[in-house]
């Protein structure tokens, strides 16, 4: 493939897709480049212009090639159209040379050889760095840009700070992939074309990481070389697109089958970890069919991609692929055998053959590392209208300079159509995912409190909205004008100001509310419930002392915790004291409240078995003053495991329990929030008593729908009361057996509550875990009894909300309670033609009582820019918020429609989107080209994560409460979290030198990527596990184990002994600053290879067919591609 | 007479019954004419220091309808060893146990003079009596106070096994548990709900013996103690905790805002603790002690609403229909009372208040289960106090004064039928053949439950003759009546007192005069004055007042007629619930008081001397003492407090006058120290504003309208428009004529 590299003069290919071709080509020209830096940007340069022109920048093309292997795969079927995968755009240069003459082919691998060796080091140095920069910006951007070319590689550099939003564009452009080489038409899209869209995207980022190399070894300042060099190179670069058009056209034009092997094969090869390798081994051998088999086109085509791979553009690809990284030492290797492959498919063939090459597709790995090299440095300034802010996983500051940082809001897309047609026609949902409350990091300054005095705070008088930056000042500053509906008002004599010649009020930069993004305001008595200000909230323990919870030793353990926890109620501000009060009871099929007032010389219990008509006995003394009553809180603490010690009571309610604490708040007119801690099926005489209903036949039928239902509406009903009191209800289960999450946490949902559950609870394995969780849920910071409201400016508006909430009517969010961690997801809807030139903006208010009990408002503003081309759509979107929106979505559906259903809307409007990327933005190429937007091209691998979900596609080993606790969880989730849910975090902790202190690089999750040599930590948010390969060195294991051989450590252990060595020490230490990140505790499990854990653990390795039937990665792949061109034709 | 008034009082004495007929007339007809009915007042538990209870079970006629025991007015016939029995003359073989019988060696129950025995059963299980305290929390805090020192000292009073619980309640009801350490616990219960016995029972988890019964079934004994154990406890094992526990008792917390009254749950507590002891201890000797310092005013039997602005029901709003709670509050009460009657436990009442608390509704809880109904100001008054530590007082033998869970069976001979009994005590429906149709008070049985007695409990039995006319009872033939009382005795033991009385039959016709100088002028009072409060608490007031003018000519009507018992002028419907409380269980003496005032006159002219109820009796230079049951008042002429004014008691050589003084104190605390309730003691002079106490009861003799005619030297007028006793008999003696005509 590498040989093909040289190829890329070859012409004919790059006609069909300039822009890909364009791409390859430079970065063709980079590889050589890398051997000779001048070279390859003039190699860009040239590339550089074609795209613009089809605007390919902005995505990824990956060339389905018909890959052979594929087709003899498993996959075949599926698969009519075979895809060739034209590796990356140098693949196309190299491709005609490949399909062309095979000679070549075999010509082009010892160009391989050569460059793979290459990117070996590239990875190692550069590979990182360069990716990163390639994919955001600056590369894609002076693609994007052709015209622009030199203005935009400016703007790529800049673009953090909000320079011209087209930068940004541009480098979404990019970003673009191409699948190329839809082969065989037949043929399914499997994996060959994979190579080759890596390779699209990598060029795009390539390109600057070429120039990097030569003159910058890394950072960012190789955008703007890059640029440079693009806009230099661009004339040639141009030559070369034609190329890599002709390149696509013949892999489209190719139908033939075999080709499609060869595709795949190099693809292998190149994202080859150790384990891969022999893959690679195989692939090449496709590549070499591919040619033959392919169109005539198309195989050659993916060669070139793989030519393109050297040093600059494989590297690049790997970016925007994935594979890139891990494989790149394998590369060395592989590629040897890919100069086979070319030139002898026979052997090869037969292993790997079947295939797509899994480091052709796009890599989330490479993805997040790029964004993570390339904008993590510098600090996110909120300056600029619609600027696409870093990834979630890139660790970046925030400047607030007038819009709401991304911790606050994060959009779909930042660039909205101007008109519904549009919006309809790109299906791209259009939704914001608001964490209004959101913990910030230390460096960055939470929302400044303004008052406004007894006035309260200024709002548009019409529609309502508070003041914000994009409030319009005039007629001297007497006036302003609301830049949600346009209505003028009087602005008070008090808030008076002039204005300077801009047109701005002096004080723009006095007011946080003039000037910032994100503020609050305190509150007056009329955004107060009956119009008298809150009292401080209060926190009430309700524990279940049924027999269950007594054995397990949770009562015992819970009350030893709450005696010194209860010292760590939130506060506010530098208050010594938190103002919460707390409350206690217990429960079994009975409640027990405890009268603990500070004057008593024991606690005192009172019963209530009336649970059919709740009450709460008791008024004074209930609720307490955690330092006032401490002696009497810590005896009843130390009272409770012994008084229900003898227990035989298994039986518990619960909706009672709920009933209660909500009475009692309404009792002591505050608002506040109930922990609950419940083990069992509530199945005691009581309202909202509930049976078992757990049925697993009822999986994959219509009727699968109510095992997400609540049993009974009684809990809506009663969630309804809570939210009007303002109660928050937090529930903790552990339960030993079928329990009904679904109807049990409908009050935790609706009430802005969080669920945890601890299935099988026992205190010698799960105490670090609950503990770990409670002291979190207890010490967060909380606002009480809110209500949030998103108003928009015309055009546009909020149509649906996603989240734990309630809403009784359909514009007001009302929660309970709500944390840093809970989210709500906006869709919005057009109503009204937009403009381009005032763009869209949003605010959210959010109207909360603080932990000290002081109402306050705090205000989000957002801007978003408007577009007439669907190109500016696709150019600003965020995958990762898409894949948020469409989960929470498709979650939410499960409750209405069948499973199926739902995961077919869900590909459909997938496969919608991208078809109309395709259709609209993407250059003219063949339909066997799968063609991705460079924001978008994860977009099928997240996907695909979601789709083969618990939720929507259970496993035999999934129960029906873990599924509603997942779905329950989803739905209040952020980006970051459904992040790294849907695609666990894969760490291999022996690859990299134990004395970085860095976080390893993570590898794709896929059991191709673990060696059995090797360690490696998979998270997701919610689960940790420790993969232990068969084969690890003893030493490693008596470091991290303390035993001598693999076959000692205990499979399923849950804590790592604690070690004096640094390989221990690190692991522990990675272990804990994971965990650090996420808001619940992980519990660890220790998986050895081929153990029975593994089964476990192989299901989060999503990249990989699933056992309950979710596809690979690949298979997704092609499919999408299927469904895709099924849409265009 | 003499003989007559001796015979009576030794009747009296020994076997605690007064006939209002001693002689009996021998025909229904004859009977009927004489007006007053045949009836007696029995105190079933008199208390007889010279009757030791014999230790075994009484032998009973075997005829199953009979089953009357043996008695000294059977014939034995020694040598058959057989017995008659004197009402249904089957003839009876005696049990082996007495085979050594003869006429020298009798047993006691055939003895004259044991007429009246009492026997001790041996079997049955023994159980402790049981205190169950239900505190209202709505107090102000001093009267709390008082009330809990009460409480807390009248643990110490208890028997040590006995059993206690603690129910306190306002706006909720709180059962408290008693067993625990470290940790006071409660079950509470909210005060606005209706509650089956069964959802109590459940609420409170003791009817958790249902599964583990059936495991246990070798012990159910143990069962008992332990299923109670939470809520009632015995004395000597929870007294310190008891007493910490009341000490801690807290004002009902809720807040009370202005112009309403506390929301005070009395129904749903009264209907907790008659739930809580049906549940635990059925037909074990139990107390309820509500212990109420205001209207129940929320939930089942609320009185009142908590507006203040609504007063409490008054007569008039009752006589207008404008008592809106008051029917269903009645009809809650009533409902308890059943069910704690038919458990054979008793609610006593200590209500404590300044304004009504609802003894109207509740009475019938302490009427129907022979409880104690106790009236005052506050708990924080020596009326109380020394009133609720009289109910743990002691006979001569050291035990409580009072009894439980008591059945009371009358026979009859065949002459006779029983018409109805009017007292503490419900029916308990047994048609018998000696039931008449005819009902007088509780009537359409020979058996009554009385689920507290107390040895003054008094019972007014009415009886019908049956006999006809034309089948003359022979010459010198006798009457029979037995009473027979089960009970629980305080010591815990089941007893049986056995009351066997003969009367001589007599023909109206010939032996008229006989049967007069039998008259029981006292007891037929008392017994015709019961009937009419039985009918007055039944039935509408002038109704009443009509038929007693019907019957009854003597001086005793006119103060019956102005007494609160038939008069409900100047009472609230509280007062007037007490009074007849009251004036339904006391003896004939204390009944005469009731009926007609006591008044002593003291003064420098003699030794103290009862002086006629009358407003002549009022005179400047003299002491009054007047007992009304109620209310004991010593009254000092217009001199006589002038010279008290002056001190003269103060100095030495006035010293007579110190003493008179001191006398009607002394008499006066004599009084107060034997009445049960702790009677009113009111220390006044003339003028003084508590002379209305006594003005309102003496006879307006005098009034504004015919002062000038009396002349000024004696006496002194009441402003009253009542029409004094002499025009009363005036009155009276022209219907007498005329209706005779």
């Amino acid at each position: 493939m590498n040989v093909n590299q040289s190829a890329p003069p070859v012409p004919p290919f790059g006609q069909p897709q300039p822009v890909y071709q364009g791409y390859h080509q430079s970065s063709y020209g980079g590889q050589p480049g890398s051997t000779a830096p001048t070279t390859p940007y003039g190699a860009y340069n040239g590339p550089v212009p074609g795209y613009q022109q089809t605007s390919p920048p902005d995505y990824f093309k990956i060339k389905s090639l018909g890959i052979p292997g594929w087709f003899s795969g498993s996959v075949p079927k599926v698969i009519s159209q075979s895809f060739s995968f034209c590796p990356l755009p140098s693949g196309v240069s190299r491709a005609p040379p490949s399909s062309e003459a095979p000679p070549a082919s075999t010509a082009q691998a010892p160009c391989g050889q050569a460059s793979y060796g290459q990117f070996g080091q590239g990875d190692v140095q550069n590979g990182p760095s360069s990716t990163v920069q390639m994919q955001r910006f600056p590369g894609s951007q002076p693609f994007g840009s052709v015209p622009l070319a030199p203005v935009v590689s400016q703007p790529t550099v800049l673009q953090p700070y909000g320079p011209p939003p087209t930068s940004a564009q541009v480098t979404a452009q990019l970003a673009g992939m191409q699948i190329s080489g839809a082969v065989a038409p037949a043929l399914p899209p499997v994996g060959l074309g994979y190579g080759s869209p890596a390779s699209l995207a990598s060029a795009s980022g390539s390109f600057p990481n070429p120039g990097l190399y030569g003159s910058y070894p890394q950072g960012q300042a190789p955008p703007l070389s890059q640029a440079q060099g693009h806009l230099g190179a661009q004339p040639p670069q141009r030559s070369a697109p034609p190329q890599a058009s002709t390149f696509t056209s013949p892999a489209s034009g190719g139908p033939r089958m075999p080709s499609m092997t060869g595709p795949f094969l190099p693809g292998q090869g190149f994202g080859g970890p150790s384990l891969s390798q022999p893959n690679h081994v195989s692939s090449p051998p496709p590549q070499a069919l591919p040619p033959g088999t392919q169109m005539t086109g198309p195989p050659g085509p993916p060669p070139p991609m793989h030519s393109s791979q050297q040093p600059g553009y494989q590297l690049q690809q790997n970016g925007s692929f994935g594979p890139a990284r891990g494989p790149q030492p394998n590369y060395g290797s592989p590629y040897p055998g890919a100069p086979t492959f070319g030139s002898q498919p026979g052997p090869p063939q037969p292993l790997p053959p079947k295939r797509l090459d899994p480091d052709a597709i796009p890599s989330p790995i490479q993805v997040i590392e790029d964004d993570r090299n390339n904008r993590g440095s510098e600090p996110f300034v909120t300056g600029v209208r619609g600027q696409v802010p870093p990834l979630v996983t890139t660790n970046f500051l925030v400047k607030d300079q007038g819009n709401a940082s991304p911790r606050y809001i994060r959009c779909t897309s930042y660039n909205i159509p101007c008109t519904s047609d549009m919006a309809k026609q790109a299906q791209v949902p259009l939704a914001a995912v608001i964490k209004p409350l959101a913990r910030l990091p230390p460096e960055e300054a939470s929302p400044y409190v303004v008052d406004h005095g007894e006035s309260g705070p200024l709002r548009c008088n019409r529609c309502k909205a508070y003041m914000c930056p994009f409030m319009q000042f005039i007629e001297g500053g007497r006036r302003f004008q609301c830049c949600f509906c346009s209505c003028i008002n009087d602005v008070p004599p008090q808030y008076f100001q002039h204005l300077d010649h801009t047109g701005k009020r002096v004080d723009a930069y006095d007011r946080p509310e003039l000037s910032l993004g994100s503020y609050e305001f305190l509150a007056t008595v009329d955004y107060c419930k009956n119009n008298k200000f809150p009292s401080p909230p209060a926190f009430i323990f309700m524990i279940d002392v049924s027999y269950n919870a007594i054995r397990s030793g949770l009562v015992r353990l819970l009350c030893e915790e709450l005696k010194s926890l209860l010292d760590f109620l939130p506060r506010e501000g530098g208050t010594e004291e938190s103002a919460i009060r707390v409350g206690f009871v217990t429960y079994n099929k009975v409640l027990h409240f405890y009268n603990v007032k500070s004057s008593l010389a024991q606690p005192q219990m009172m019963v209530v078995s009336d649970v059919a008509d709740m009450f709460v006995p008791l008024l004074d003394g209930f609720l307490v003053n955690v330092s006032e009553s401490r002696a009497v809180i810590t005896s009843l603490l130390d009272q409770i495991p012994e008084m229900f010690a003898d227990t035989r009571e298994t039986e518990t309610v619960f909706a009672p329990v709920i009933q209660a604490g909500m009475e009692a708040l309404k009792a002591a007119e505050c608002a506040g929030k109930l922990f609950l801690f419940h083990t069992s099926l509530p199945i005691a005489e009581a309202p909202g008593k509930l049976k078992n209903r757990d049925d697993r036949k009822l999986i994959n039928t219509d009727k699968e729908k109510t095992l997400f239902q609540p049993q009974t509406g009684a809990y809506q009903t009663l969630a309804k009361e809570c939210v009007a009191q303002g109660c928050c209800v937090d529930l903790f289960l552990f339960p030993n057996q079928y329990v009904d999450v679904a109807t049990l946490s409908v009050v935790p949902q609706l009430t802005g509550g969080s669920v945890y559950k601890y299935a099988c609870f026992q205190v010698e394995n799960d105490q670090e875990r609950f503990l770990s969780d409670l002291r979190r849920d207890v010490q967060k910071v909380v606002g009480f009894d809110a209500v949030m409201r998103v108003r928009t400016s015309t055009g546009i508006r909020a149509v649906d909300f996603f989240g734990a909430f309630y809403m009784s009517n359909t514009t007001d969010v009302e929660l309970a309670g709500l944390d840093g961690d809970k989210t709500v997801t906006v869709e919005f809807k057009h109503d009204d033609r937009l403009n381009e030139e005032s763009g869209a903006l949003l605010q959210c208010a959010l109207l909360y009582t603080s932990c000290a009990g002081q109402r306050r408002l705090r205000i989000h503003n957002l801007a978003l820019n408007c577009c007439t081309q669907l190109a500016d759509l696709y150019r600003n979107c965020e995958t990762d918020t898409l894949i948020n929106y469409m989960a929470k979505f498709a979650y939410r559906g499960v409750l209405n429609s069948p499973v199926k259903t739902v995961r077919d809307t869900l590909i459909t409007q997938c496969a919608q989107i991208l078809a109309c990327y395709r259709k609209n933005c993407a250059s003219p190429s063949s339909a066997g080209q799968l063609i991705l937007p460079e924001c978008m091209k994860l977009l099928p691998v997240y996907l695909n994560c979601v789709l083969k979900s618990d939720v929507l596609q259970p496993g035999a080993e999934v129960t029906t409460d873990d599924r509603a606790y997942v779905r329950q969880l989803v739905t209040s989730m952020d980006v970051a979290e459904t992040n790294v849910f849907f695609y666990p975090r894969l760490l291999p902790l022996t690859k990299s030198p134990i004395e970085s202190a860095t976080e390893p690089p993570a590898v794709r999750a896929s059991e191709e990527r673990l060696s059995n040599g090797d360690i490696y930590l998979l998270e997701n948010g919610l689960n940790l596990f420790l993969w232990v390969g068969a084969s690890v060195q003893q030493g490693v294991v008596q470091s991290l184990f303390n035993v001598s051989s693999f076959s000692q450590i205990t499979s399923g252990l849950s804590v790592l002994p604690v070690l004096d060595n640094p390989l221990s020490k690190k692991v522990r230490g990675l272990i804990d600053s994971l965990r650090a990140q996420r808001s619940r505790y992980m519990k660890l499990i220790v998986v050895k290879q081929e153990d029975k854990l593994e089964m476990l653990f192989k299901h989060f390795l999503v990249e990989d067919k699933s056992l309950s039937g979710g596809a690979s990665y690949v298979d997704f792949l092609c499919h999408m591609h299927k469904e895709i061109r099924q849409l265009l034709s | 007479m003499a003989t007559y008034l001796e015979f009576i009082q030794q009747n009296e004495e020994r076997d605690g019954v007064r006939f209002s007929w001693n002689v009996w007339p021998s025909s229904r007809l004859e009977a009927t004419r004489m007006v007053v009915p045949l009836a007696c007042l029995l105190t079933p538990l008199k208390e007889r220091p010279d009757l030791p209870p014999v230790q075994y079970e009484p032998v009973l006629c075997s005829r199953p309808t009979c089953k009357a025991i043996l008695n000294p007015l059977c014939q034995v016939d020694y040598r058959a060893k057989l017995w008659a029995c004197n009402f249904c003359f089957q003839r009876n073989q005696f049990p082996p146990a007495y085979t050594g019988i003869s006429e020298v060696n009798q047993p006691a129950e055939l003895m004259p003079q044991f007429s009246t025995i009492e026997y001790v059963l041996q079997r049955g299980a023994q159980s402790p009596l049981i205190f169950l305290y239900v505190v209202d929390t709505c107090l102000e805090e001093d009267d709390l106070q008082a009330l809990k020192e009460s409480l807390q000292m009248s643990l110490s009073l208890l028997p040590p096994d006995a059993l206690v619980g603690l129910i306190t309640f306002g706006r909720m009801v709180q059962v408290h548990e008693l067993s625990c350490e470290g940790i006071s616990k409660s079950y509470v219960f909210r005060g606005t709900k209706d509650l089956t016995a069964k959802q109590i029972q459940d609420m409170l988890g003791l009817t958790k013996p249902a599964v583990p019964m059936q495991q246990a079934r070798p012990g159910p004994p143990q069962e008992h103690p332990f299923v109670s154990s939470r809520f009632l406890q015995p004395v000597h094992k929870i007294d310190m905790n008891l007493t910490d526990l009341l000490g801690e008792l807290q004002r009902d917390p809720w807040p009370v805002t202005q112009g309403k009254r506390p929301l005070r749950s009395t129904g749903v507590a009264l209907s907790i603790a008659v739930g809580l002891l049906e549940g635990t201890f059925p037909n074990t000797g139990a107390r309820i002690m509500l212990f109420t310092g205001g209207p129940p005013t929320q939930g089942p039997g609320m009185v009142v609403g908590d507006e203040l602005k609504v007063p409490i029901r008054s007569w008039h709003d009752i006589e207008k229909d404008n008592a809106r709670f008051m029917k269903k509050a009645t009809k809650h009460y009533e409902m308890l009372a059943n069910r704690t009657a038919t458990n054979g436990h008793c609610i006593d009442i200590y209500a404590c208040a300044l304004d009504q608390t609802g003894l109207l509704e509740m009475k019938c809880c302490a009427n129907l289960t022979g409880g104690h109904m106790v009236m005052g100001d506050s708990f924080n008054t020596s009326l109380f106090k020394q009133t609720f530590q009289r109910i743990f007082s002691k006979d001569f033998n050291g035990d409580f004064r009072m009894a439980f869970g008591a059945t009371l069976e009358v026979k009859t001979s065949r002459e006779l039928k029983v018409a109805g009994a009017i007292g503490p005590c419900v029916s308990l429906n047994v048609k018998g053949p000696c039931v008449s149709e005819n009902e007088l008070g509780v009537g359409g049985t020979n058996q009554w439950k009385i689920c507290g007695l107390d040895p003054t409990s008094t019972l007014g039995i009415y009886f019908e003759v049956v006999n006809q006319h034309n089948a003359p009872v022979p010459q010198g033939g006798r009457g029979a009546i037995q009473f027979v009382t089960q009970y629980q005795h305080s010591s815990t033991q089941r007893r049986i007192r056995v009351t066997t009385i003969a009367r001589n039959w007599a023909d109206a016709q010939s032996q008229l005069r006989h049967i007069e100088a039998a008259f029981d002028q006292e007891a037929a009072a008392v017994l015709m004055a019961r009937l009419g409060v039985f009918r007055a608490e039944s039935e509408e007031g002038p109704d009443v007042l009509r038929w007693l003018d019907r019957q009854l000519i003597r001086l005793f009507m006119f103060h019956l007629r102005r007494s609160p018992f038939l008069q409900v002028f100047n009472n609230s419907p509280d007062e007037s619930s007490y009074y007849r409380h009251h004036f339904a269980r006391q003896d004939l003496t204390q009944s005469l008081i009731m009926i007609q005032p006591i008044l002593y006159s003291y003064s420098f002219h003699g030794p103290p001397e009862p002086v006629l109820l009358d407003s002549s009796s009022i005179l400047a230079d003299r002491i009054l003492l007047m007992d009304t049951f109620f209310q004991i008042v010593i009254y000092l002429g217009e001199t006589i407090a002038q010279w008290r004014k002056a001190g003269y008691q103060d100095m030495p050589e006035y010293e007579n006058f110190k003493h008179l003084l001191q006398a009607p104190l002394d008499d006066a605390q004599e009084i107060l120290q034997a009445r049960f309730p702790m009677p009113r003691y009111i220390n006044t002079e003339h003028g003084g504003s508590q002379a209305r106490f006594l003005l309102s009861k003496v006879n307006p003799s005098q009034t504004h309208n015919n002062l000038y005619a009396w002349g000024q030297e004696t006496g002194a007028p009441i402003l009253t428009d009542d029409v004094s006793l002499q025009v009363f008999m005036d009155h009276l003696k022209k219907l007498a004529v005329s209706s005779a005509c």
